[in-house]
């Protein structure tokens, strides 16, 4: 039921935001798959998949810097767009809009930490990263 | 009673009336301002380890259609509610949403113009309140107040479905008595009942220095047209009209999902008006063919709040949403979102003191109140726009050159935060007497006395009525 749904379609496949883009936005996955990937000398990583009712784009918000990756939908999938603009300006007026993102931010840093430890016990047991990437 | 202090972290306290383990509260009205209060208590309850007993007493059903789950209301959610709500992390799906609007179309007696929002992305909801008009059979979707009520019972709410006859005070406590039953003593009370509802009068004899807020009234029209034949007619904009109709102030017309709601403001608002706007041009241009106008699924006219409370809040007491502070015309679901969020924040941080609220949340009441004053000089503007048919050319004008692909939507942007009650109203009067708007405005003065020599059929011809 298309017409009930709020955000936007994205086809499978179509970029909702490429990395280097300049951020002036966060995103909302309403429904469907996307998938968030870096792009480095012509190869895709696929970091993760992010699914219905989670926020993506956050790290542009709060840093001056360009989009850290790509994301894009995996299957038909609709994403709501928060303005940069007036979301921080909400934030200013009530904190507390907040908590759910520093949260989902922490959420990422104890996977990275997790995700790091096991590349490094990998590491210890293989030697090289050559021998990690193969594994 | 429990009365002192409170230590989250060992430095953080509290003084006066707190809430603590064990700590029970009351709130009376389970619509959006009542079941937010309550999701964002819990929510941050959860956040400090504090363990907390939310009951709400709500009499009506919202998952029922008809009067028992109506809670007579627009049910427009607003973009900048979308957002936060959706940050917050209360999710509103294709199950609530009944339409997601994209746009907004202005019809004046001289022409319409079609504002979209940026991106071409639906960024309003389109809902009905409670179970749906009361011709309806089976309901396709879920009532928004049931949604958010859920949302709250899931945080680990009580609901309790009967009616608040008494609010008294033991030992400075609040009690609350239902039909039947003895008076239960809370640690504090949250006042959600909305205007329409004869236990706020009650309120004024407690002692504790309420008075009710200045009301108006409202109609409130649902139409069963079909979900196919609202997408081939009005699509998936909301349609609001600047007509020069004695005593009418705003009208808006919403595609719902199988219905379409009619929503009028204005002075002494009657049958009479309501049959003067139905029966108006801009109105029969947008329904379907051989609609008819005398066919509603059912009418209501409820008040609204035009005018807050000066004091909504006292020791272990606060009123959220429309029976305390509530933004002007515009947006009052919004508005119980900012106060309920305000009010739990208040409670679990600083306090259910009165002197905790006068300092954490009065301050978000009283800014709403600014916002109003100002809003009130911004609807003076669309008043007189509403009688000059020359100003009513010019806005077409200005807002339909802003259209075209490159052009910054000055004036469109105004018309979209009014309609949709997105922007606070001061940065939209700012907006409005910006020099740049006033330029465009004399650039398009030629055009306008051309078309105004011409008359209203020259206008109406150069100018289709969009649709969608």
């Amino acid at each position: 039921m298309s017409s009930a749904a709020l955000g936007r379609f994205y086809e499978d496949g179509e970029v909702v935001v490429h990395q280097g883009d300049v951020g002036d936005s966060l995103f909302v996955v309403q429904d469907g798959l996307v998938e968030i990937l870096v792009e480095e000398d012509g190869s895709e990583v696929v970091l993760r998949t992010a699914g219905r009712n989670e926020v993506l784009g956050e790290m542009a918000i709060f840093e001056h810097l360009p989009r850290s990756a790509t994301i894009r939908a995996r299957g038909r999938a609709r994403i709501l767009t928060l303005d940069k603009r007036n979301f921080l300006r909400r934030i200013n007026e009530d904190p507390s809009l907040a908590f759910r993102m520093i949260e989902t931010m922490s959420h990422r840093v104890r996977e990275l930490s997790h995700e790091v430890v096991e590349l490094q016990a990998a590491l210890a047991g293989h030697g090289s990263p050559a021998e990690v990437v193969e594994h | 009673m429990v009365t002192g202090r409170i230590d989250f972290e060992g430095d953080g306290q509290i003084e006066g009336a707190a809430l603590v383990d064990g700590s029970r509260v009351a709130v009376i009205g389970g619509g959006p301002a009542g079941a937010l209060f309550t999701y964002f208590l819990l929510d941050m309850a959860d956040r400090v380890d504090l363990k907390i007993d939310v009951d709400i007493y709500e009499p009506r059903l919202f998952a029922e259609p008809g009067p028992i789950g109506c809670n007579m209301c627009g049910g427009i959610i607003s973009e900048t509610l979308v957002q936060n709500l959706a940050t917050d992390g209360v999710f509103l799906s294709t199950d609530v949403v009944q339409r997601g609007i994209d746009s907004y179309v202005l019809h004046t007696d001289v022409g319409s113009v079609r504002i979209a929002t940026p991106n071409d992305e639906m960024r309003i909801a389109a809902v009905h309140r409670g179970g749906g008009p009361r011709d309806v059979t089976e309901s396709r979707w879920e009532s928004f107040d049931h949604h958010l009520l859920e949302n709250a019972v899931e945080r680990g709410a009580n609901v309790i479905h009967a009616r608040v006859d008494e609010i008294g005070r033991i030992d400075g406590r609040p009690t609350i008595k239902v039909h039947g039953g003895e008076p239960r003593a809370y640690d504090l009370a949250v006042i959600a009942t909305g205007v329409n509802t004869s236990l706020l009068k009650s309120l004024e004899g407690l002692g504790i220095g309420y008075l009710r807020p200045k009301l108006t009234k409202t109609l409130i029209r649902e139409y069963l047209v079909g979900a196919d034949e609202i997408g081939r007619s009005l699509g998936t904009s909301m349609h609001v009209f600047l007509l020069d109709l004695p005593r009418l102030e705003f009208a808006a017309v919403i595609p719902k999902g199988d219905y379409v709601t009619m929503c009028l403001l204005g002075e002494d608002i009657d049958n009479a008006l309501a049959e003067t706007f139905a029966a108006a041009p801009q109105v029969r241009a947008i329904m379907p063919p051989g609609w008819d106008p005398a066919a509603r699924s059912c009418q209501c006219l409820p008040h609204i709040n035009v005018h807050g409370v000066d004091k909504p809040f006292a020791e272990r007491v606060v009123f959220i949403g429309d029976s305390g502070v509530t933004r002007l015309y515009k947006d009052g679901i919004g508005a119980a979102y900012r106060t309920a969020k305000a009010a739990a924040r208040t409670a679990i941080f600083e306090g259910v003191s009165e002197g905790a609220f006068r300092d954490h949340f009065l301050p978000v009441c009283r800014a709403i109140q600014g916002d109003n004053r100002i809003g009130a000089y911004a609807f003076v503007l669309t008043r007189v726009a509403q009688r000059f048919r020359i100003l009513r050319r010019a806005i077409l004008a200005i807002a339909r050159d802003e259209q075209r692909p490159g052009r910054r939507p000055r004036l469109s942007g105004v018309l979209w935060d009014i309609f949709s009650g997105s922007a606070p109203y001061g940065d939209i009067f700012r907006r409005m007497v910006d020099p740049v708007l006033a330029v465009r405005g004399i650039m398009a003065l030629p055009g306008v006395l051309v078309a105004t020599v011409r008359g209203p059929a020259a206008a109406v011809a150069a100018n289709p009525n969009p649709r969608r």
